[in-house]
């Protein structure tokens, strides 16, 4: 590989590229195989936290376009989270809505609420706007907490939490009995989504997603293998759908159906982030992040594309919070307080502001942290009851106090956080043996 | 000496300094004039009829007191921000943190000497503490963050707050802590430490807490004590002049470095003032409960201003009234998010509160 001292661009298929680099590439292929590999070498327990870096993903995402990107800081990221999360349940448990559908519904709605509580921003800036979005944690929690409706039961006696059904999507029984009938619907199914894949990658100018084609070859690549899978089970006479697909995600720490469908989840949100800041309407939030006057002057229309900010980042919010509730048996405000608002500006600020990578940094980097120093404890602790006792009851302080520790060294070692720091990385290795 | 003869009649008068003050701060005198006449009406209704006034005047004095408290806590808050705009989301911590060393210092002290002498000495260890800490966080936390966006800034108390947390429950642990002797004297009222206000038509007399009204007490002293100092001493001028243009201060000697933790020496000095005036409540020393009280004075120093230490004890005041009355007349629930349904309305009519300084924005 040549040395080189900046990127050249000789057409325009190359400027549009995403990932212009070659090393970028090669990373890009290893991330693939990552996740097509990680279900099967992780176990149960290890799959769980993954699905949970992914969930935080993709409300660190929501959160990045707003903060990161539009510069408008919300300490009401927990309301968000818990009005897609209720939104999807509610619609599961007493509409009996389809949850794909009631995942969408929930995001809407959220969009809708989060932009509400937008509108002051047509006034407020910086900190003032901070505490109004603080507000806005406090009363839809104060909402959750005493809205008797949504109480679910437990063992006869009604509590906070709410109850969200089972989340299988076909009566497979019916499939059962109409095996002809589903295997041309998942044939029509299928020819529908190679249709659209073809559709969307060629509408598009050719080479403007060419890194990302590969994602969505493999998305759609395990979609269809999926489907296939179905429709030789349905042709086998000697196995039921019903035996196959009777396993309740949540249960049994079934996290591999979890994960497949919390994957292209992601992964769509990441492609869809990282585009939206290539459009006029990223830009424009950039523009009124870096200088909201000289954004006006140049005919941005503020108080619009603030509140559109808001909107997006709530809706991506939401999704994240609808994932949350299919992945749970039960939700409550314990899940959406202010702490979790905390934990998710802790995410961008550690992974880095202003970058969709850096989201998934900071979400992975606060996630694991705790089950990290759980299990260093635990190996420390042993197995002597004494030691066990004490290590229970400094684990939350120490998980507490290395949470606030990352923060403060990351802000006042470098402020660009993790995405800065892997940036900073390969600018050295790229450069040596010169300084710069 | 005829140029000081010269500024001796030059000198304006007393009347006119008063004429110029509320010429100033007209918004304030309002409220204090419907205040005012709210509480003579209060106090001429109180004699001449029932239970209901009797109700109305409790939830008042709750509400005064309870806004004491977060006029406290706010002022902490606003100290902070006006000369390092800096808005402190470790001030619950601080209060904490002042409490407990605020109440090591009770265990330690109580059985050596009378119980005056204790609280004064435990007092004067809790300040010197805050001090120190002021200056350590200046030093190592703050400074490097000079120059960085509000985010960074907010997250950096925020991290703050978690580490000082864990050290904290590492320390003392999770429990509420009662003080072991009361910080504040009661042998001012009868036996049970109440103040007795009889009334005609009601069936009981009424009481009212002493450490409610030393809390106000306590307020007002904090209160007079910063204006003097941001009035009349050098360091109070340093530290307006700082919070006006950091630069121009600068340019005319004075060290912003010092200023700053002074600003926030003072602060934890307040925090801990009001993390022990909790401990003496029903709450309690707890590392779980101060910070949520605290969390209540972020409406408080928004709706009066962020920058205006009148703002605060205003605010503090008005939150603390707003969250009785809705308790005691609405709906018990209520209370918690009347202040922020409050603070969401005054926002859309005053986007920099009741007193804050308006900025002015230039690219």
């Amino acid at each position: 590989m040549p040395s080189q001292s900046g990127i050249y661009h000789e057409d325009y298929a190359s400027d549009m590229q995403l990932r212009p680099t070659t090393m970028q590439r090669i990373r890009q292929i290893a991330i693939v195989a990552a996740v097509l590999l990680m279900p099967f070498i992780l176990g149960s327990n290890e799959l769980r936290i993954v699905n949970q870096v992914l969930i935080a993903a993709v409300g660190a995402v929501g959160l990045n376009i707003l903060t990161g990107y539009t510069g408008q800081i919300s300490l009401g990221q927990g309301a968000f989270l818990a009005i897609g999360a209720y939104g999807c349940g509610l619609m599961m448990a007493f509409f009996n809505v389809p949850w794909p559908i009631a995942l969408l519904l929930g995001a809407s709605i959220t969009a809708i609420i989060g932009g509400f509580f937008g509108l002051p921003s047509l006034r407020l800036k910086g900190l003032y706007l901070a505490v109004a979005t603080l507000s806005a944690q406090v009363i839809v929690e104060w909402v959750i907490k005493r809205w008797d409706p949504i109480d679910g039961e437990l063992d006869g006696r009604t509590t906070d939490a709410l109850n969200i059904p089972s989340n299988l999507l076909v009566n497979w029984q019916w499939v059962d009995a109409n095996r002809w009938l589903a295997t041309v619907g998942i044939v029509i199914l299928i020819g529908a989504v190679l249709w659209v894949t073809w559709r969307l990658q060629s509408n598009f100018q050719r080479d403007r997603f060419m890194a990302y084609r590969y994602l969505l070859y493999v998305v759609v690549g395990l979609i269809v293998v999926f489907l296939s899978g179905l429709i030789v089970i349905l042709q086998t006479p000697m196995l039921s759908l019903q035996d196959v697909f009777t396993e309740d995600w949540r249960l049994n720490g079934n996290e591999y159906a979890f994960y497949c469908f919390a994957m292209p989840v992601t992964i769509l949100v990441i492609m869809a982030a990282t585009n939206l800041f290539r459009t006029h309407i990223g830009r424009a939030f950039i523009a009124i992040r870096d200088q909201d006057i000289a954004a006006e002057v140049m005919g941005v229309n503020i108080f619009r594309y603030k509140v559109l900010s808001f909107m997006v980042s709530s809706f991506i919010v939401g999704l994240a919070g609808g994932m949350l509730a299919l992945h749970s048996t039960a939700i409550s405000f314990e899940r959406f307080t202010i702490e979790v608002s905390i934990e998710y500006l802790a995410m961008i600020i550690i992974g880095g502001l202003g970058s969709v990578s850096g989201s998934v940094y900071g979400a992975a980097f606060i996630v694991i942290l705790p089950e990290l120093l759980r299990t260093l404890g635990r190996t420390i602790a042993g197995t002597d009851p004494a030691s066990l006792s004490q290590f229970n009851r400094i684990l939350p302080f120490a998980q507490q106090g290395v949470f606030g520790a990352a923060i403060l060294i990351t802000l006042i070692v470098e402020s660009g956080g993790i995405r800065k720091i892997w940036q900073n990385t390969k600018d050295y290795f790229r450069l040596w043996p010169f300084e710069y | 000496m005829t140029t000081n003869t010269k500024t001796e009649t030059l000198k304006p008068s007393i009347v006119e300094k008063i004429v110029a003050w509320v010429r100033a701060n007209v918004l304030l005198c309002i409220v204090l004039v419907v205040l005012l006449g709210v509480m003579i009406a209060m106090l001429r209704q109180a004699f001449s009829s029932g239970s209901e006034m009797q109700k109305f005047i409790r939830l008042t004095y709750a509400g005064l007191t309870d806004g004491s408290l977060l006029a406290l806590i706010a002022l902490g808050l606003v100290l902070v921000y006006k000369s390092t705009d800096v808005i402190n989301f470790a001030h619950g911590e601080f209060m904490v943190i002042g409490g407990f060393v605020g109440y090591q210092l009770l265990v330690w002290l109580s059985p050596n000497m009378n119980a005056p002498l204790a609280v004064i000495l435990a007092v004067v260890g809790m300040v010197i503490a805050a001090v120190l800490f002021g200056i350590l966080l200046e030093r190592f936390v703050l400074r490097p963050m000079i120059g960085e966006p509000v985010i960074s800034v907010i997250m950096v108390t925020i991290g703050l707050s978690n580490v000082i947390a864990a050290i904290v429950g590492l320390v003392w642990g999770n429990n509420a802590q009662r003080l072991p002797i009361e910080a504040l004297p009661n042998n001012l009222f009868n036996e049970s430490g109440r103040f007795e206000i009889p009334f005609e038509g009601a069936r009981r007399p009424l009481f009212l807490g002493h450490e409610n009204l030393m809390l106000i007490a306590v307020v007002m002293l904090v209160t007079i004590a910063l204006l003097i100092f941001f009035q009349r001493s050098k360091h109070g001028i340093a530290m307006r002049a700082t919070a006006d243009d950091q630069q121009a201060a600068m340019s005319m000697g004075i060290s912003i470095r010092v200023v700053f933790a002074f600003a926030w020496s003072l602060a934890a000095i307040t925090a801990a003032l009001a993390g022990l005036m909790i401990g003496e409540t029903s709450i309690g020393v707890s590392a779980q409960d101060i910070p949520v009280v605290g969390l209540r004075a972020f409406p408080v120093i928004i709706l009066g201003g962020l920058d205006s230490i009148t703002g605060a004890i205003v605010g503090g005041l008005i939150i603390g009234l707003v969250e009785t009355y809705t308790g005691g007349y609405i709906d018990p629930s209520l209370k918690e998010i009347a202040p922020y349904i409050l603070l969401l309305i005054v926002l859309m009519i005053r986007p920099y509160g009741l007193f804050g300084q308006e900025i002015i924005e230039r690219v």
